[in-house]
């Protein structure tokens, strides 16, 4: 991780208040979650302390504490939520419908981003390197749904009980 | 050579003299006359927000218009009182009952004058009232959704004018008839020319909830059968009084023009309503049956409901000591405006060559005097001179509507002169007029007519367009125009086109509005009966000939997209769910064939669309409303089977289901 951060200043600097060049010739949709991570930080907008594994919004590893096993509760209540929020557009298995389906989601993003990219959507969607390169494959921009907190932990819940985490 | 450079020469001096002669005439035009910074003090950068919500009548379009000043901007049309099938409004199943009255089904009015609420005597940002003049009722309006929340229709009444002015802290809100008829328990079955005997005037009191803003009305008084034309609540020292203006008091039922021009002075009746308030509480008022719809949307059910009322308590004006005065006020004034400081009282005869002022408090001492020239029908008339304050001398042709800017000026629009005036309301003394184009109605100064007007613009409402615009056939939009009145003398700043007829209008900061806007509807409240919260709520289902589709739609589709096994001879409902829960983000629903019109459906709300199919085929339906890079793919498929077929009922999204018969080729 420190590492990362040095190559990311280092862009950062030769860059300087950045071009708006986006992602396009880094991005690319199949990567796996860990290359994805350090080709797309180069692509960040040239703001040093953006962790593109955080995303933009007010989530962190430190707020956002996950269990070792489900908590069922929250996972059921996230389900109720998916019903009327979320399923219109992403199924649970793979396959894509307006967005991305969800099985694995959890282990492609950390909580934290998905968490944020959930309930701050918009700034997402303009800032955050992976946020932009799904807009690319999917062409719509993904709804605020106007998630509460509690609703977005709940909704992380249920993906990891979709992901098989018992 | 040289004499044709001579000609030159002479050519060009000839004109050089003839431009400066061109430049040096004073300015005749309205273009010439803006001064050099109007149009900085009208510039709203882009991006950048109006200072004033401004909410003007749509006359007869039925609607209210929003814009934004000082730039004269075009923010947003409600449907009142007249169905718009842009929205939905009077369409969607949801909506139609706003429109129910004792007549049935009313599509189309025309409304006259807007009315903020107000909270101690200052407007407060809540609510908005508008008049309907034709079939009588009044609507109110809700500043967090700028959508109708209310509307409830006058019984006993015809041409709905004096209306909806309201009381202080908006305890109510009257509605004076024009229009003189029989009541309605009476037998309206008689000689027109039996006016004098058979027609009332009714001016009706309505209350209004302070935490809901629901309306009821409260009480009439039955009046003489005159025409009431315009009103305003007293304030301050006057806080207990109404004022209407009347005409007509010669009760002519043909050729007003002329045979309701005859007297000399008609009137201004002061209504005490506290002093009514306390005669109604007091049962003092005769029971009447009546027939009038109140209807009042909500948007947790997103569906408006219609109640037919059947009673209203009436109070007779002309028997109840101590509750109207007359006062004399010279040939058929029509507006009727109250100063800030609740003391005077400018009534404009239209036909007059001056505007009287009457004094509050030399009413009250003339009233307590009883210093009466007579009564008209058994109401008092006090007598002119008074009551007056002063008079105007002077200033104009058919003075029609006066407002004030809290620093002590009046400002009166002048039909017949075309003309704005300006004068001082302590000694009457004129200050300033200006032009206007064409025939100005209305004017409007940001809370012109309540204790604190915030001053700086003047809108003058024309009702004649002309040479102001480019052409555009027969018929031109009616023109506003802009004033500022921040100084000695009035600026003319700009001209904007209005919808329908603009009469009355009100203006406040945008700030005592915008925070408070709502941006959505909370999915999880949604309590409509057909709501589909997420696609595993969506479904098909045939009750006998009736077909209901509880759909949903988010970007970029709606479930379910494919319907067949509908037969001719059905009726099909789409209840539309908007699952979006962002702002801005309304999803259109229009349907090949439909006899009505679309739906737009807010995000979290739910509407519904009747649909009969009128022959057998494929129907597409699609979102009307550009919503997301795949905005033309969001459509989908119903197919109509003739009556009497097998094709069995199913739907779907996403899945190409086996053909379900043999008949699908």
């Amino acid at each position: 991780m420190k590492k990362l951060l040095v190559i990311f200043s280092c862009f950062a600097l030769v860059v300087g208040c950045g071009t708006g060049a986006g992602s396009d010739d880094s991005v690319n949709p199949g990567v796996t979650p860990g290359a994805g991570t350090k080709t797309e930080t180069k692509t960040a907008s040239g703001n040093p302390s953006y962790d593109p594994d955080r995303g933009q919004g007010k989530f962190n590893n430190d707020n956002v504490k996950v269990g070792e096993t489900l908590d069922a509760a929250m996972a059921s209540s996230g389900d109720k939520i998916y019903a009327v929020k979320c399923g219109s557009c992403h199924k649970l298995s793979d396959e894509k419908l307006v967005g991305p389906g969800w099985k694995d989601v959890t282990k492609r993003h950390t909580a934290a981003w998905i968490m944020n990219f959930i309930t701050n959507t918009d700034e997402m969607l303009d800032k955050d390197p992976k946020a932009q390169a799904q807009l690319e494959i999917c062409l719509v921009r993904m709804p605020n749904q106007n998630l509460s907190d509690q609703e977005a932990r709940d909704l992380y819940e249920f993906m990891r009980k979709n992901d098989g985490v018992k | 050579m040289k004499t044709k450079i001579i000609g030159q020469a002479l050519v060009c001096a000839i004109i050089t003299i003839s431009l400066s002669g061109i430049y040096s005439c004073k300015p005749k035009n309205a273009a010439s006359a803006v001064g050099g910074d109007a149009a900085q003090k009208v510039y709203v950068a882009p991006g950048k927000y109006d200072e004033m919500y401004n909410f003007v009548s749509g006359g007869f379009s039925g609607q209210m218009s929003v814009y934004g000043l000082p730039s004269g901007r075009l923010l947003r049309v409600i449907p009142v009182f007249s169905v718009d099938p842009e929205k939905g409004y009077g369409y969607s199943e949801e909506t139609k009952p706003m429109l129910n009255t004792s007549h049935g089904m009313v599509p189309w009015d025309d409304l006259h004058h807007t009315e903020l609420s107000q909270t101690n005597g200052e407007v407060d940002g809540r609510w908005i009232f508008g008049n309907a003049n034709n079939t009588p009722r009044i609507a109110r309006i809700d500043l967090t959704t700028f959508r109708t929340a209310e509307i409830i229709e006058i019984p006993n009444s015809a041409g709905n004018h004096s209306s909806p002015f309201i009381t202080s802290n908006t305890e109510y809100v009257v509605a004076g008839t024009r229009f003189s008829v029989p009541p309605d328990d009476a037998n309206g079955d008689v000689p027109i020319n039996t006016y004098k005997q058979n027609f009332k005037g009714y001016i009706s009191f309505v209350s209004v909830d302070k935490n809901s803003g629901n309306m009821d009305i409260a009480f009439q008084l039955e009046c003489p059968g005159v025409n009431f034309d315009l009103s305003h609540a007293g304030k301050g020292k006057s806080n207990d009084w109404f004022f209407f203006s009347c005409y007509n008091t010669e009760r002519a039922n043909t050729l007003l023009e002329v045979n309701a021009s005859k007297n000399d002075k008609d009137f201004i009746m002061a209504v005490n309503w506290k002093k009514a308030e306390e005669y109604f509480k007091a049962g003092k008022g005769r029971k009447q049956t009546v027939k009038y719809a109140h209807n009042t949307y909500s948007d947790v059910t997103h569906s408006a409901k219609s109640e037919i009322k059947t009673e209203v308590t009436v109070l007779n004006a002309m028997e109840l000591k101590d509750l109207c005065y007359f006062i004399p006020c010279p040939k058929s004034p029509h507006g009727c405006d109250v100063d800030p400081t609740g003391e005077y009282i400018v009534g404009s005869g239209k036909l007059a060559a001056l505007v009287p002022v009457f004094s509050f408090d030399k009413l009250m001492k003339a009233i307590a005097a009883k210093d009466f020239i007579g009564d008209y029908d058994g109401i008092p008339v006090v007598k002119y001179e008074s009551a007056l304050h002063g008079e105007v001398q002077k200033p104009g042709l058919g003075p029609l509507h006066t407002e004030f800017d809290g620093k002590g000026n009046a400002y009166t629009t002048f039909f017949v002169s075309s003309e704005v005036v300006k004068w001082r309301l302590s000694d009457l003394k004129i200050l300033d007029r200006v032009p206007t184009y064409y025939s100005v109605g209305h004017l409007m100064v940001p809370g012109g007519d309540t204790k604190k007007p915030f001053g700086k613009y003047l809108v003058a409402y024309n009702k004649i367009t002309k040479d102001r615009y480019l052409p555009t056939g027969p018929e031109l939009s009616q023109s506003a125009q802009l004033f500022d009145i921040s100084g000695d003398k009035m600026q003319l700043l700009l001209d904007y086109p209005t919808i329908g007829e603009p009469h009355y209008a009100q203006a406040l900061p945008a700030s005592l509005i915008k925070d408070k806007s709502v941006k959505f509807f909370k999915i999880d409240e949604n309590q409509n009966p057909y709501v589909s919260k997420g696609d595993g709520a969506t479904k098909v289902v045939r009750t006998g000939n009736r077909i209901d589709v509880y759909m949903t739609c988010i970007r970029s589709h709606f479930t379910p997209d494919n319907i067949e096994g509908v037969r001719m001879g059905d009726e099909v409902y789409f209840h539309v769910t908007n699952l979006e829960q962002d702002w801005d983000v309304p999803h259109g629903f229009a349907i090949k064939g439909a006899d009505n019109g679309e739906l737009l459906i807010m995000p979290g709300e739910t509407q519904t669309l009747k649909w009969v199919p009128g022959k057998v085929g494929m129907y597409p339906f699609y979102c009307t409303d550009f919503c997301s890079a795949l905005h033309q793919e969001m459509s989908g498929y119903i197919r109509i089977s003739p009556a009497g077929s097998n094709v069995p009922l199913t739907f779907s999204t996403g899945t190409n289901l086996p053909k379900a018969d043999s008949t699908g080729k």
